[in-house]
């Protein structure tokens, strides 16, 4: 267990609601949600995934912390919206299933293994180092995440793509030596580092 | 009655004039239809026509009218003359705007016109002018007993007197407040819908003791009521054994429910320590008064579950299979008992639906600001004890599992204290009065339980519909009862929260006013309000068969010790059921008998086989199914020309006679439409359609006799809205007539 899951375990002995009300984005609408199942049926991804939002939001009032953090669901929402646009009680649900998203990642409760994680923390991580996307790198090391043989598989696979972006002068190969950065690096970092400070001070995770 | 004299008026505005040749129809009316005096007028509904019908009152003595334009339903207020008699032949509804245009139509179409004049003139020469209740010097009590003084017999209470009316207000506990005095607080009653309010029961109490024209009973039941509206004779029976007795006009029957037995539902822990239920907890946070409550044994609270449904919407059989509507809302507004004096109390609300009718939504939201956990699920077993455990199935996530609380509340329900259910009554006591010992024993226990005591003779209590609920009029007249006079209001009538017991309270007050002012002007309550005529009998031909006695939906009819049957006038609604039963037809009404249809049907002009054209004879209900036909015809919606509509005031008044009669004469088919009946039943007098389709169901023999097929007597359901059916209806019959041919009794008649 991270340390923090042990803290807002011993913190909120079994009260996972107030935890979520407390510590995910938007997470005090989860009790007003009446169970409808508007949500459920309108997900495009719906029947694709282990918990509907509406089942989601029942687990939380249920107290199933584990299953709740390490479900793939809400690493499946696409941000469509179609959700929120119907929810008769106005629940951000696709706001919330980011911020549970976020929480289970920070907890490092997250399922593992989860491709959207994956990508996401690839994503972060490429940003972080120069403060811009060096798309070259990114896609490069999202094609060799799982090992140097699959990695080659993948880059023969995506090769005409690749092909067609240098033509179209849409990649530069130079890239993959660092590639242009931001102006000043540290500052970004700094920046980011303040806002993180603040959100965890909000969050009770400081 | 050498001093009536007939007149008819025959209106060609509307189109009438253009349609149909009116010197024939002049002429039918003079000719056959022997009026003494017949006029046609272009716009007769206009202020000249009608002034030319009025002089005629006034200088020639005309005493009965026909008035053949426009639908009876339509221009009732032109065509207003209380001082005469009147029939109305429906030419614009009922023939010009139902019959297909074009001049191949032309002939039918005079046909029809000519035929209903010669009924409208028909009816009227067998009609008189109703007097109204002879009796009604001794029906001009006004006061209103109020029977309960719950939060619904004080809310009636209080409206009527507000309104003027001297209130009797009797109570069998020794004080007022019912069961809302039980409670700690109700549901809101007003915005933001956000809190628990006060019950206002003592405010209430406080200002019925106040009012000078509010005479309070406590400790008192009714021991017999007899009599009828404007007269009701009372005796109140007081707990130390004295009667008194009074006089009222009408009476508001509000006796409220008892809470569903809890000791029935030992698998949810009914019986058990810290299960208890809703009145249960009301009495935990009123000990409370306020601050944290406690269990029985003195023990905090820090979890409570609600299980809702407890006994109730239950399909087994076992229990109630019905939603008392107002236990959800309950829930919550107790769980906020909790929630409100400390927040960390968990509440667990476990239902299956959550119903929160009105604004009972926004009731719920605020329990979940509060905290309020809601769990759909369904409890299979409950267990009391110091720690109470609720086994449920979760329906959203799919398993079973459990949760613990220090306290479990059932949600139970409404059980209605309506008194004693007549259908059982009356098994046992036609035993009884054959002298079954047993059965009289059985009757006495019986009437243990009884509200009113009526001395009716069918039986001492308002009928009872589903569930032992009163039944009434769901939509159309909710808080009469099947006794006139007396009406239903809160959860005795059906199950509701206290803020619907209130509207149902006020509702059924004005009922009671409306009762006592037309008892007290001898006429007739809903829906034929302000009818006057009334069922006369004439005793000498009666058999005593007490057909009409038992099938009355009223209860309006006694016996005297001959057996012979006693009207109670305010009693009686006015629906000729009595008359449709009587098998010698005895009874009638001053403007409706036997004779004012039996002559319509026989005016109809039938012509021979030859001629190929069927009649067919509808006897339409003049509540749902002739408006229907009116508005089919208003819609410009075609049928049959072949059809001759005569309205009946239900169709419990069809006496068999009537449809003999037609068949004889050589109708092709007789319609019959009425109202819904059973369960969900529309008919405006409960038992009417109910009993016309049962007396038709016997008529099968009678057309066999005749020699003829069981379908040419049909009855159809048709509900006021049912204008596109009613065409299609008549449409199909008539087809089907056409395939099984003309009757064979043509000629004979
Ligand atoms: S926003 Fe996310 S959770 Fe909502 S419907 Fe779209 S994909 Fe589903
Ligand atoms: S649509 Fe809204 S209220 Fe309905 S189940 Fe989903 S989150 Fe709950
Ligand atoms: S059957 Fe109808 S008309 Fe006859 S007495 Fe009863 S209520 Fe009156």
């Amino acid at each position: 267990m991270s340390d923090l899951n042990t803290q807002a375990v011993a913190r909120y002995k079994n009260n996972f609601l107030r935890e979520v009300e407390e510590r995910v984005e938007e997470g005090n609408m989860v009790k007003m949600c009446m169970q409808c199942g508007v949500c459920a049926g309108s997900c495009p991804f719906g029947p694709h995934w282990q918990h509907s939002p509406q089942k989601i939001f029942m687990m939380i009032r249920a107290g199933k912390r584990e299953e709740v953090l390490s479900s793939d669901s809400m690493w499946m929402c696409t941000s469509c919206y179609n959700c929120i646009v119907r929810c008769p009680r106005k629940l951000p649900i696709t706001h919330i299933m980011h911020g549970l998203a976020n929480y289970a990642h920070r907890l490092n409760l997250a399922a593992k293994g989860q491709p959207t994680r994956d990508v996401a923390r690839l994503f972060w991580n490429n940003l972080m180092k120069t403060g811009r996307i060096n798309e070259l790198t990114f896609s490069l090391g999202l094609y060799f995440k799982d090992g140097f043989i699959q990695g080659i598989k993948n880059s023969l696979a995506m090769q005409a793509a690749g092909l067609g972006l240098l033509k179209a002068k849409r990649l530069n190969p130079m890239e993959i030596f660092g590639g242009h950065k931001c102006k000043e690096k540290s500052g970004i970092h700094r920046m980011i580092a303040k806002a993180r400070e603040i959100e965890d001070r909000r969050r009770g995770l400081a | 009655m050498a001093d009536n004299k007939f007149a008819a008026y025959i209106c060609s505005g509307c189109g009438i004039g253009d349609a149909f040749k009116m010197a024939a129809l002049e002429k039918v009316a003079t000719k056959e239809g022997k009026m003494s005096m017949v006029k046609s007028h272009p716009f007769l509904c206009n202020a000249e026509g009608v002034q030319m019908i009025r002089d005629d009152i006034a200088n020639e003595a005309v005493t009965h009218i026909c008035i053949a334009a426009c639908s009876r339903r339509a221009k009732t207020e032109a065509f207003n003359f209380p001082t005469v008699a009147m029939s109305r032949a429906n030419l614009r509804e009922g023939v010009l705007w139902v019959v297909a245009a074009g001049a191949e139509h032309d002939e039918v179409r005079q046909e029809m016109a000519e035929d209903y004049i010669r009924m409208g003139c028909a009816e009227i020469k067998k009609m008189n002018l109703p007097k109204g209740n002879a009796n009604r010097d001794q029906t001009r009590n006004k006061s209103i007993l109020v029977v309960g003084g719950g939060m619904t017999g004080m809310t009636a209470a209080l409206a009527a007197a507000e309104a003027g009316y001297e209130i009797v207000l009797v109570e069998k506990t020794d004080a007022l407040g019912g069961f809302a005095a039980r409670l700690w607080k109700r549901v809101p009653f007003s915005g933001p819908y956000a809190a628990p309010q006060a019950t206002g029961v003592a405010e209430m109490a406080a200002s019925i003791g106040a009012n000078a024209r509010i005479k309070v009973h406590l400790n008192t039941t009714v021991a017999e009521t007899g009599g009828a509206p404007g007269r009701f004779k009372i005796k109140l029976a007081t707990e130390s054994g004295s009667v008194s007795e009074l006089t009222v006009g009408a009476i508001v029957q509000a006796s409220g429910f008892t809470p569903y037995d809890i000791g029935k539902l030992p698998e949810l822990g009914g019986g058990q320590a810290n299960v208890v239920d809703q009145a249960g907890l009301e009495a935990l946070a009123k000990a409370a008064n306020g601050g944290a409550i406690k269990r029985a044994d003195g023990k905090d609270i820090k979890s409570v579950v609600f299980v809702q449904c407890a006994g109730q919407r239950d399909e087994t059989g076992t229990h109630l299979p019905y939603c008392s509507g107002h236990c959800c809302a309950t829930s919550i507004k107790q769980a906020m008992y909790f929630k409100d004096a400390n927040p960390e109390v968990d509440t667990v609300v476990m239902y299956d639906d959550l119903r929160v009718p009105g604004m009972g939504e926004d009731f719920y939201r605020s329990a979940q600001q509060k905290g309020v956990i809601f769990t759909k699920g369904k409890a299979s077993k409950v267990t009391g004890g110091d720690s109470c455990k609720v086994e449920f199935a979760d329906l959203i996530l799919d398993e079973q599992t459990s949760i613990d609380a220090d306290l479990v509340v059932l949600a139970t329900g409404q059980v209605a204290n309506a008194g004693v259910n007549l259908d059982a009554w009356t098994e046992v006591n036609t035993l009884a009065e054959g002298g079954d010992e047993g059965a009289k024993q059985k009757r006495t226990e019986m009437k243990t339980i009884s509200i009113l005591n009526l001395d009716y003779r069918q039986g001492p209590d308002v009928p009872q519909f589903k569930h032992g609920f009163a039944d009434s009029h769901f939509i159309c007249f909710p808080y009469e009862t099947r006794r006139t006079g007396i009406y239903a209001a809160g959860p005795m009538r059906r199950p509701m929260d206290m803020l619907q017991a209130t509207e149902d309270a006020t509702g059924a007050a004005m009922k009671a006013i409306q009762a006592v002012e037309n008892a007290a002007a001898g006429r007739a309550a809903h829906p034929r309000a302000g009818d006057l005529s009334y069922p006369i009998a004439r005793l000498e031909g009666c058999t005593q068969c007490k057909r009409c006695t038992v099938e009355c939906p009223f209860g309006a009819i006694d016996e005297d010790e001959k057996r012979f049957p006693v009207f109670n006038e305010e009693r009686c609604r006015r629906c000729g059921t009595c008359m449709g039963a009587c098998p010698v037809r005895v009874i009638s009404f001053e403007n409706y008998s036997c004779d004012t249809v039996g002559m319509q049907v026989k005016a109809v002009n039938v012509p021979d086989e030859d001629e190929e054209k069927p009649r067919i004879l509808i006897l339409a209900c003049e509540n749902d199914a002739y408006p229907a036909l009116d508005m089919a015809g208003v819609q410009r919606l075609t049928y049959s020309a072949y059809v001759r509509a005569i309205p009946v005031r239900c169709l419990g008044s069809v006496n068999t006679i009537w449809i003999t009669d037609a068949l004889n004469q050589g109708f092709d088919g007789v319609m019959m439409m009425g109202c819904k009946k059973g369960d969900d039943y529309q008919c405006h007098f409960v038992k009417g359609s109910e009993m016309a389709y049962y007396r038709m169901s016997k008529i099968g023999d009678t057309l066999t006799q005749l020699g003829l097929e069981p379908e040419r007597v049909v009855t159809e359901e048709v509900a006021i809205t049912d204008n596109a059916r009613v065409a299609k209806l008549i449409n199909d019959y008539a087809a089907q007539i056409n395939d099984i041919g003309l009757s064979p009794m043509k000629g004979f008649g």
